[in-house]
């Protein structure tokens, strides 16, 4: 033994605690279909999930998720109870949550968005502690920081193998980006794959890694592929939606940062992909090309990178099954995770690198202030989204949104709720003028001596109560119902109880 | 002018298109204006709109009235014209006094 001393860390290891060598009898191979389950009971059980623990979802599928719902009754009907639920983010299609709520099953949530029944009824209070709504940087930011501790990940997946490498791009629910749920397979305790079909091992190249995943059940549908990306890749032939997007292209125009190698994130809805059109227009026009398009990713974009005006998607949600297609089959159509998204606290956020960012909004007040998440009568029915994350880190942020809706006002004295600090927001484009931060003196010169309509934003805000007349003010009680978390974690605004 | 209109037929006037509102008015056994409002803003507009209604009928001296309105977010003059055509109908008048409008 004192010649092997020598060897070994003389400081941790001496003879008598080191371990050596043991040959262990066991047939090689055995292990290789260790990892499936037979059941999705069989993987909770497995995953040692208990009352109180945190469990995770991703939103990949969008309208067309299945598998939360799935996964939920098994668990309500296991029995357990007073589980925090963790998903990405949450849409209309999780309204049946409301029940597992009612029985004690789910006590507290961190989500990104709450819409339909769900957010209607938690605005009128049926849970005790407040949901917590973080953007989808500030998710990782909670993952990383620790306060948000995942204990057993259920991830959906059309796509594994036998081992857990995963994709989002191939199979019969292609969901494309898997960039949310490769945050849980990384922090989560305990990972289950769910997939609608098995390939052969390796499935590579893979989105979930073997090494990250504990459990695989192969389930008979994780999504419906015609919801996941239903209504968002319509072209409009809305007129207002169409003069929001030609005066945004015009804005990005004479911006100052259009130029070769600019690098742009546009979201969903109407109006933002009738600007990605326009743009691509005058790019064309002008030989202008785009270094990347960012974020959530649309057919539209996908076109732009095929047409050769984008050279790099960098994809963390595939907004439609054109996205999700092509994430598989182009080189430069990059999946990346939310950490290499948006998390503030990542080593790099390619938010960082952005020049454009294009956003919505439901409100926007004097001080450019935005609400994205409760609607003009105080209703949870939105989502927060990469928001404040790219409205914080690109050189120039755009709030798109008509002066009014019907006859809501989005022009507001005061949004209901913060989500984006006006501080971060540097331009806001209305039907019936643009009204640029008052902080950007130069971007605001630029774009009256282009000849668009530059107005104050009280004039704006004047305007909408014109038509509309004064809302009248929403009664709330003390009760908080939700936290808007800034995307560092801080609290920025929370929402209450509807009287 | 000032005389009261009392003898009304049920009319209606407007549509259930998003931003317009449907407008019922009939003849109401009791003295006065009834209004019956819903409203996709009710929560934040619904006052107003009670208001501005009880409003336009007063101004056109139509007396036991109940006013049935479906709206889908329209616009104060919106509301105004819609109720005003169906209080026209309801009277008979294809040429208002434009003085009370």
């Amino acid at each position: 033994m004192k010649d092997i001393e020598k060897y070994v860390n003389p400081k941790a290891l001496t003879p008598s605690n080191a371990s050596f060598f043991r040959y262990e009898e066991k047939s090689k191979g055995e292990e290789r279909r260790a990892k499936l389950c037979l059941s999705i009971e069989e993987a909770i059980y497995r995953s040692g999930l208990k009352d109180g623990m945190t469990i995770s979802f991703h939103h990949a599928f969008r309208g067309g998720d299945l598998l939360l719902n799935n996964v939920m009754n098994v668990i309500a009907k296991m029995g357990f109870k007073d589980l925090t639920l963790a998903s990405s983010s949450l849409a209309s299609v999780h309204d049946p949550l409301i029940e597992h709520i009612q029985n004690g099953v789910v006590t507290q949530i961190y989500t990104s968005g709450l819409r339909s029944k769900l957010g209607e009824a938690i605005s009128k209070g049926l849970m005790q502690k407040p949901v917590q709504i973080h953007s989808h940087g500030g998710r990782v930011h909670l993952l990383q920081s620790g306060e948000l501790h995942i204990d057993v990940a259920f991830l959906g997946v059309p796509v594994s193998d036998e081992f857990g490498n995963a994709n989002g791009y191939s199979g019969r629910s292609k969901c494309g980006s898997l960039g949310y749920a490769m945050m849980d397979a990384h922090y989560a305790d305990y990972v289950v794959v769910l997939s609608e079909s098995l390939e052969a091992y390796p499935n590579v190249p893979a989105s979930l890694h073997q090494d990250q995943v504990d459990a695989i059940v192969v389930v008979d549908e994780v999504g419906d592929p015609s919801k996941i990306g239903a209504g968002e890749t319509r072209m409009t032939t809305n007129p207002k939606e169409l003069l929001l997007a030609s005066h945004t292209a015009k804005v990005i125009e004479h911006s100052g940062l259009f130029k070769e190698g600019f690098s742009i994130q546009t979201g969903t809805g109407g109006a933002s992909l009738a600007t990605t059109v326009f743009l691509s227009e005058r790019m064309e026009e002008k030989g202008i090309h785009a270094s990347f398009g960012l974020g959530g990713i649309t057919g539209t974009m996908v076109y732009m990178l095929k047409r050769g005006l984008i050279k790099t998607l960098l994809d963390v949600q595939s907004f439609d099954e054109f996205a999700a297609k092509s994430i598989g089959e182009n080189k430069n159509h990059i999946e990346i995770s939310a950490n290499e998204y948006a998390n503030p606290s990542s080593k790099g956020a390619s938010i960082k690198q952005l020049d454009i960012v294009v956003l919505s909004a439901l409100e926007v007040d004097v001080a450019f202030n935005v609400n994205v998440i409760t609607g003009s009568k105080g209703l949870l029915r939105g989502a927060s989204g990469g928001h404040s994350d790219t409205a914080a880190e690109a050189k120039l942020s755009i709030i798109v949104a008509p002066l009014t809706r019907g006859r809501i006002p989005t022009v507001t004295q005061r949004v209901n709720t913060v989500v984006t600090p006006g501080a971060t927001v540097d331009v806001l484009v209305t039907d019936q003028g643009i009204a640029v931060n008052p902080k950007n003196v130069e971007l605001k010169e630029r774009l009256k001596k282009a000849g668009l309509h530059v107005v104050d934003i009280h004039t704006l805000y004047e305007r909408a109560i014109a038509l509309c007349g004064e809302p009248a003010q929403i009664a709330y009680t003390d009760k908080i119902v939700a936290v808007i978390r800034y995307r560092d974690g801080s609290i920025i605004d929370v929402v209450r109880q509807l009287a | 002018m000032n005389t009261l209109h009392v003898d009304i037929q049920p009319a209606h006037a407007g549509t259930l298109e998003s931003s317009d509102a449907f407008v019922r008015v009939m003849p109401n056994d009791r003295a006065g204006v009834e209004i019956e409002l819903e409203s996709s803003v009710a929560e934040i507009y619904g006052d107003a709109i009670e208001a501005s209604v009880l409003q336009t009928v007063l101004a056109m001296n139509v007396d036991r009235v109940k006013v049935m309105i479906q709206d889908k977010g329209a616009l104060d003059f919106v509301i105004k014209a819609r109720v005003q055509t169906a209080l026209l109908r309801a009277l008979g008048v294809s040429e208002p006094d434009w003085s009370t409008l």
